[in-house]
């Protein structure tokens, strides 16, 4: 089933959007390497849900939003894309750099976010696990830290892409400082914001998912959120990196329906 | 013509394999390579050179500012442009400059530069860079895409802090400052003199034409390969009519060696310049440009970091440094030849003499500075009639001047104490 490419006006930012599926409404928050309509979890999770899937300013083709500036302007700029939508009480379902805004969303408001799915969710920094600084990262070391299957995921990463054409190479440049120009707002230097001093807050009944073999936020964080968000379930999957979504879609659908 | 005296401060004491067995000269470069106490002699010879080229006849002598860096020992150049300001009469302090986005508040700053302009008698001019990716995001973690507008703000705060008479309070989005009243404040009036050093950021361009600074190119490829970037600032200050085109409103970083011969300017220098191409300029691409750091119409234009290029500068070699023209190296008339050839085709009015290169001992050093001082920089002087009474881009100092050092003589040390 695909997904349609839709935009929506919120005050700060024209929002582009994937929409797609039957079911509830479950809103998708993607990571900082973005997301596209042929995602297989957004694929799997449209199978069940009505997924809606917005684009942070900068990516998916969009301009950046310089009045996003800070943590909090990140998680109500995402509420305001729910209200824009419409949606209520969306069942929240973040990756990484999006389960860190759907964290603090729920942290935030309580009372509007009632399921909450955090797939391998940046947000947290324990001094003996440091993240590795994807600011620092070449292109082609970005594989390692993120796929279980490394060779796998290259192929995946570079499919149809030319690498020897500089035009490419200039739009990627252009695209990579627009991502993560705008992804370094609350994941740079280190992607913390004083979350853990917040995750009390959220009533969610909460799902973390976190893939075995991640190695860009190793899975030792899974415990530290699903002890800081009260009944939350940790479920991990087996041969699967950070893109747990893209290496194992069936295991995080089924593990994002135990909250239903 | 103003001819700046420049010193970058390499350490000298990188091993030959450094390139091998180092990832980075910056950010992340071995502790263990940096030897405090080597670095007594280092400091202090560094410091002599400035002030020699002071009493060659240098308009100014400069210093700049990096952090964690092999090549650049001075993470304060304030403090080291304190220490000239005592030893040196008549060089403007070309403090270029502090990365303003870094300093919270950056009334410090203003209150650093003042001291300076203050104790040098009017000498000091004022470098507001942005800052390398490097300097600011990855050593002072700064964010990319937030610290021009950090800069923007601090700037504004610094030029209000110099030029309003009464106390006020500063709302800025990173500065919340109830009572801004710096005590001292400059001499030079209404502020000193500003040179913005960038890397081809339109935004910067327009920021030095809108202000009257002047826009300095500090590369390391030298003048060849500068021609398209400040062509295209020439071209801004034209489409922005701006008053006038004066060279001053640019200046240039050069590397230069004299020596008598062309032959004798290899077998001085070569090594020299290898050490700071090959392992100086030894950066890890993953440090050179923060995604957000640069504008998006500033990577449209194609101005990428200089510190990653496609080919490293690893494999140049000296015919490939000279004749490429990122090192003017060779006889006193060699050189005045492609420095007239650099200021014409550049237009700039300000150049940065990069003159002390990577390990380069000082004897080499003083020879190709006086070399410079006394057969070359006369003859350049008058290249371009345009910068005659341009008073607008440079130092204005006091006309008398204090002599340190001039304490009371009957409370001073006798020479020899009675038996």
């Amino acid at each position: 089933m695909g997904l349609d490419t839709k935009t929506v006006a919120t005050r700060h930012a024209e929002v582009r959007y994937l929409e797609g599926g039957e079911g509830p409404p479950l809103l998708y928050l993607h990571g900082a390497g973005g997301v596209t309509p042929d995602d297989p979890l957004l694929a799997g999770l449209s199978e069940r849900w009505r997924v809606y899937a917005p684009f942070l300013p900068g990516y998916g083709e969009t301009e950046e939003c310089p009045s996003l500036r800070d943590m909090l302007d990140f998680a109500l700029h995402t509420a305001d894309v729910v209200g824009a939508l419409g949606l209520e009480k969306p069942l929240v379902v973040g990756h990484s750099m999006g389960g860190m805004i759907a964290a603090e969303m729920a942290a935030l408001a309580p009372n509007d976010i009632s399921r909450l799915a955090l797939i391998a969710p940046a947000g947290l920094w324990l001094e003996d696990h440091p993240i590795p600084d994807i600011f620092t990262l070449m292109p082609y070391e970005m594989p390692g830290y993120l796929f279980h299957d490394v060779e796998a995921g290259t192929k995946l990463l570079t499919a149809g892409l030319d690498l020897d054409d500089p035009e490419f190479l200039k739009a990627y440049l252009i695209r990579n400082a627009r991502q993560m120009g705008m992804a370094g707002k609350i994941l740079f230097p280190i992607p913390e914001r004083g979350l853990a001093e917040r995750l009390y807050r959220i009533k969610a009944k909460t799902v973390v998912v976190w893939g075995e073999s991640d190695r860009l936020i190793p899975p030792v964080y899974g415990p530290a959120f699903a002890e800081g968000i009260a009944g939350a379930r940790l479920v991990t999957v087996p041969e699967a990196g950070h893109m747990v979504g893209l290496e194992k879609p069936h295991a995080v659908v089924a593990a994002v329906a135990t909250l239903h | 013509m103003k001819f700046t005296w420049f010193n970058l401060m390499p350490w000298p004491y990188l091993p030959d394999d450094f390139r091998e067995k180092n990832r980075s000269v910056w950010v992340d470069i071995d502790q263990r390579l940096f030897d405090p106490e080597k670095s007594h002699a280092v400091y202090n010879g560094y410091m002599d050179l400035l002030e020699y080229a002071d009493t060659l006849g240098f308009d100014g002598i400069g210093v700049n500012e990096h952090h964690q860096n092999g090549y650049g020992i001075m993470p304060s150049p304030n403090i080291i442009a304190a220490g000239l300001a005592r030893r040196t009469r008549n060089a403007a302090l070309v403090v270029l400059g502090n990365s303003i986005a870094l300093y919270n508040p950056p009334v410090r700053v203003a209150e650093e530069f003042a001291m300076l302009d203050c104790i040098s008698g009017g000498r000091l001019v004022a470098g507001f860079p942005v800052g390398t990716s490097m300097d600011t995001n990855y050593c002072y973690g700064q964010i990319p895409a937030l610290t021009r507008e950090k800069y923007a703000e601090a700037h504004d705060l610094i030029i209000k802090a110099w030029t309003t008479r009464e106390p006020f309070a500063f709302n800025g989005r990173y500065n919340k400052l109830r009572h801004v009243n710096i005590w001292p404040r400059p001499i030079q009036q209404p502020h000193p003199p500003v040179h913005i050093p960038g890397g081809g950021s339109v935004e910067t361009y327009d920021f030095c034409i809108d202000n009257t600074y002047s826009y300095s190119y500090l590369s390391f490829t030298g003048y060849i390969r500068a021609k398209a970037l400040l062509q295209g600032y020439w071209d801004r200050v034209a489409a922005r009519n701006a008053p006038d085109a004066s060279p001053y409103r640019a200046g240039f970083a050069q590397t230069i060696c004299v020596a008598e011969t062309d032959a004798e300017a290899e077998r001085l220098y070569a090594e020299h310049v290898h050490y700071f191409y090959n392992r100086c300029l030894h950066v890890y691409p993953g440090f050179a440009d923060a995604p957000g750091y640069r504008t998006i119409k500033t990577i449209q234009t194609g101005a990428l970091s200089q510190y990653a290029p496609p080919k490293g500068f690893g494999e140049l070699t000296w015919k490939d440094l000279t004749e490429g023209g990122h090192v003017i190296a060779g006889s006193p008339e060699t050189v005045r030849q492609r420095m007239e050839e650099l200021i014409k085709g550049l237009n700039v009015g300000h150049i940065f003499c990069l003159m002390h290169v990577g390990d380069m001992p000082a004897d080499k050093c003083m020879y190709s500075t006086r070399l410079f001082a006394q057969k070359v920089m006369p003859k350049l002087r008058g290249l371009l009639p345009e910068c005659e009474g341009d008073e607008r881009f440079w130092a204005h100092p006091l006309k008398d001047r204090v002599t340190p050092g001039s304490l009371p003589a009957e409370y001073a040390p006798r020479e020899t104490e009675p038996a």
